[in-house]
Order: structure tokens, then C-alpha cells, then sequence
């Protein structure tokens, strides 16, 4: 399965590689929501430093989507899904593969938006590593849940519009979570680990019910 | 067909007892009780309001999730479950919003806002949104298998959130006040006539449910059988286009 997963994610990273998706659009594209989102929130600069894990998080959840409608869209062109589901690789090592290459691509892309926030917002947090944590958690709960909604709207021609539907509310604990794991970091409030510890069990539940769920995916 | 006549008559039974026990909800709430010392009439909705809740919380989610469950298992799949799983998330859409809106009613008079950050509120219509979801996804055509399979594992994604839902925003902000009756030391903070009031609203609506369930599920089933018997017509009428071409 794990053999599996790493080629997948190997196939999915060199596709991002060779097409520039991430660096050439959903960067740009997250880069102008903290520029919007600090033009619509105005100059006050304390205001804008409390504001900002909550623009963070919203950005990450918004370039997600695009993550998912990418990891989807890939699968969709040439038949290469069926390809996949006939190359006889297992079905849990296909998800894992997947997501693992979707996390990879948000986990470069907290890391760009949080230098975006200190830059743009003042948002310079007093303790690094519970926010470097929570992005590796969230990255990875966000990456298997971009792949199992990217999954299911695979394929229909409505993708684009429902994609969003699907995985915005369900991401809310990610946001929530995120959110207040920045915001002790600025304040330096101490270890958020009740966050954390949410943040671990929305990853490990939606990474388990993916693994459990793979094989009928694969048939939708 | 005697069992297709004892079903309806199983259903109709259901639903002269949801009237029935929904009329004494109503003639207990606004005539029996007395008015809260604090709240005054308003807290007349507590004997719809938490039903509501308890219909599209607990009853209409979970019984979409065991459905989409068994359906998903090879050995239970059957077309039954997944009639009744999207039968369950249409009625519970439906008091989901009416929770949403006697909530609004009742945040209005007591707290002053038709609206506010509360965990209860905000996990509320989260799920609201996550049926909504379902009933999209629903809403594409599909092979009908296909959308079962992808209906299915909506449901349960839905289910796994819910928790971690209800928790994060638990844990963000609170202001609702806690359960009624289940609450965690289950002991019940209400008594008298007001107790058995909403003990009968929890009843009515529990049998409204059911009922509500029945008949959308028979209406799924019928669409199901109509789709089939057109699709059936129009490959006789093709093969007889066929036949018909060859023989001339």
C-alpha cells in the first residue's frame, strides 16, 4: 500500500511539476487573497496582525479547493482514471498517494502565505513550532479531504461548482483549529494542544475513513 | 399487494398519531403551561424547538449514516437503503432549517439578535450545509448504482464531521444554554405540565418523522420503478424500430 502511495505521489508531483498549476495559479491566486483581504480590513495595522491567522486559515481552505479540483481534474482528462484503477494498484495506496502530493503542495503553501502574513499583516508569531505543527496536521486533513471529495465529484461535470459545497463545511474544524493555534502563537499564549490534539484526530478520522472508503470510491 | 396495502395502512396509522399527538403539543404549549418567570411566552418554543433539533440532529442524520452504511456493505447493498438514507436527509433538511428558524425566533426575544456565534448555532448550520451537499451530489445525474455509491460516502464523511464539528465550536464559544434533558448529569431542569409537554413534542415529532420518512420513501421507490419502466419502453420501442427496419 505504501509502495503504491509513494508512486502515485510521485506521478501526481511530477505532473505539478511539468504543468506549473500550483506556482503559476493557486500561488498567485492566494498571494491576492491576503492582498484583498487586507484592502477590505483597512490599514489599521493592530487590527490587521489579529486578523490575520483567520485570513491564513480562509486562504489555505480556498487554495484546498483548487488543490482539490486540480487532483481531480488530473484523473479526469485522457482516461487516465480508469488507466489507474487498471493499473492494478491498491485502492488505499492510490488515495494516500494522492493526498500525499496535495499536502506536499499545501504545506509549500502555508509556508508562503504565513511569510505573506508577517509581511503584509505584522503577524509575527512568538513561538514557532505550534504553528508549524498545526500547518503539517491541517496541510494533511485538508490533503485527504481534497481527495475524497475531489473523488466523488470526479467525472461529473459540475466539479467546479461543487466542490467548493462539498469540502467548505466539512473543513470548518480546520479553520477553527488553525485559527486559534496562530493566534496563541502571536499572543504567546503557551501550547494550544487541545487545538492540536483536534487538528490530529480530524486528520487521522478523515485519513481513516479514506483508507476504509478507497475501494468504493474508486467505483464512483 | 396486501402487503403493499398493509404498508399504507402502517404509514396512515403513523401519521393520524403524529396529528394527534402534534395537536396536543399545541393545545399543552399554548393553553396548559403557565409562561416562563423569566422568559414569559416565548418559552412556549421549547416544546417545538428541541424536537426539531432532536428530529434533525439525531434521528434524520444518523439514520442517513446506518443506511449509507449498510448500503455500503456488500452484504446488506440494496437499493432500500439508499431510498431511505436520501428519504432521511430530505426530511431532515427540512427541520433542520425550521430548528435554524424557531432558534432565530427565541435568540431574538431572549438574547436580543436574531443571529450569534454559538457553538450550537454554528454546528447547526454547518450540518445544514452538509445535507445540502448530499442533496447536490444526489442532484447529478448518474448512473443511479454510481450516485448511490457517491450519496453513500457523502453521508458518512458527513457523519464523521459532525463530532469534530460540534467540539470545535464547542470549544470556540458558547452562549446556548445547556440541554434541557439529556443534559450531562441527566437530570432534567424542567418539571410539571412543561416537562410532559415536551415530552409529548419529542413524541409528535418523532412520529412526524417517521411518517415523513415513509411516504418519501415510497416516492423514491416510485421514481426508481418509473425510471426503470420507461427505460425498459424505450429499449422495446427501439428493438421494434429495429425489427420493423430489418424486415423492410
Amino acid at each position: 500500500m505504501f509502495r503504491d502511495a509513494l508512486l502515485v505521489a510521485k506521478k501526481d508531483l511530477r505532473i505539478e511539476l511539468r504543468s506549473r498549476v500550483l506556482l503559476g495559479q493557486v500561488l498567485p491566486f492566494a498571494v491576492a487573497c491576503l492582498l484583498l483581504f487586507a484592502l477590505a480590513l483597512g490599514p489599521d495595522r493592530d487590527f490587521l496582525r489579529r486578523a490575520a491567522p483567520g485570513v491564513l486559515w480562509i486562504t489555505m481552505l480556498f487554495a484546498a479547493v483548487l488543490a482539490a479540483q486540480r487532483s481531480a481534474g488530473v484523473e479526469d482528462d485522457d482516461g487516465a482514471r480508469d488507466r489507474l484503477i487498471l493499473s492494478g494498484l491498491d485502492p488505499a495506496g492510490i488515495f494516500l498517494g494522492k493526498a500525499l502530493a496535495v499536502t506536499l503542495q499545501l504545506l509549500a503553501l502555508a509556508l508562503v502565505l504565513t511569510a505573506g502574513t508577517i509581511v503584509l499583516f505584522g503577524a509575527t508569531p512568538s513561538s514557532w513550532w505550534p504553528l508549524a505543527v498545526a500547518e503539517i496536521l491541517a496541510s494533511l486533513g485538508l490533503g485527504f479531504t481534497s481527495v475524497l471529495y475531489g473523488s466523488l465529484a470526479e467525472g461529473t461535470k459540475l466539479r467546479e461548482t461543487l466542490l467548493p459545497l462539498l469540502s467548505l463545511p466539512t473543513v470548518a474544524p480546520i479553520l477553527i483549529a488553525g485559527t486559534k493555534v496562530y493566534a496563541a502563537s502571536l499572543s504567546g499564549a503557551g501550547v494550544p494542544a487541545a487545538w492540536l490534539g483536534l487538528l490530529a484526530v480530524f486528520t487521522l478520522a478523515y485519513g481513516a475513513v479514506g483508507v476504509l472508503l478507497s475501494g468504493a470510491l474508486q467505483e464512483t | 399487494m396486501e402487503e403493499q396495502i398493509a404498508k399504507r395502512r402502517w404509514v396512515s396509522v403513523v401519521g393520524i398519531l403524529a396529528a394527534i399527538s402534534l395537536l396536543g403539543t399545541v393545545i399543552m404549549g399554548l393553553w396548559v403551561t403557565p409562561d416562563d418567570a423569566v422568559q414569559g411566552a416565548v418559552v412556549r418554543l421549547v416544546y417545538i424547538h428541541p424536537p426539531m433539533a432532536w428530529v434533525a440532529l439525531y434521528l434524520a442524520f444518523g439514520l442517513s449514516a446506518v443506511a449509507s452504511l449498510l448500503y455500503l456493505w456488500p452484504r446488506t447493498r440494496n437499493d432500500r437503503w439508499d431510498a431511505l438514507a436520501a428519504s432521511a436527509v430530505e426530511v431532515g433538511v427540512v427541520f433542520n432549517g425550521l430548528t435554524l428558524l424557531t432558534g432565530a425566533i427565541w435568540g431574538r426575544d431572549t438574547w436580543g439578535v436574531w443571529w450569534t456565534w454559538d457553538a450550537r448555532l454554528t454546528s447547526t448550520a454547518i450540518l445544514l450545509l452538509l445535507f445540502l451537499g448530499y442533496m447536490a451530489i444526489r442532484r447529478i445525474p448518474a448512473d443511479p448504482e454510481i450516485r448511490a455509491r457517491r450519496c453513500a460516502i457523502m453521508a458518512i464523511f458527513a457523519f464523521v464531521d459532525v463530532p469534530i464539528v460540534h467540539f470545535s465550536v464547542l470549544w470556540w464559544q458558547t452562549l446556548h444554554q445547556s440541554a434541557t434533558v439529556l443534559n450531562a448529569k441527566l437530570h432534567p431542569t424542567i418539571h410539571g405540565s412543561m416537562a410532559w409537554t415536551l415530552l409529548l413534542g419529542f413524541v409528535a415529532f418523532t412520529l412526524l418523522f417517521v411518517w415523513m420518512v415513509a411516504l418519501r420513501f415510497a416516492i423514491e421507490k416510485r421514481q426508481a420503478s418509473q425510471a426503470r419502466s420507461e427505460l425498459d419502453e424505450a429499449i422495446r420501442e427501439r428493438r421494434a424500430e429495429t425489427s420493423e427496419q430489418s424486415a423492410s
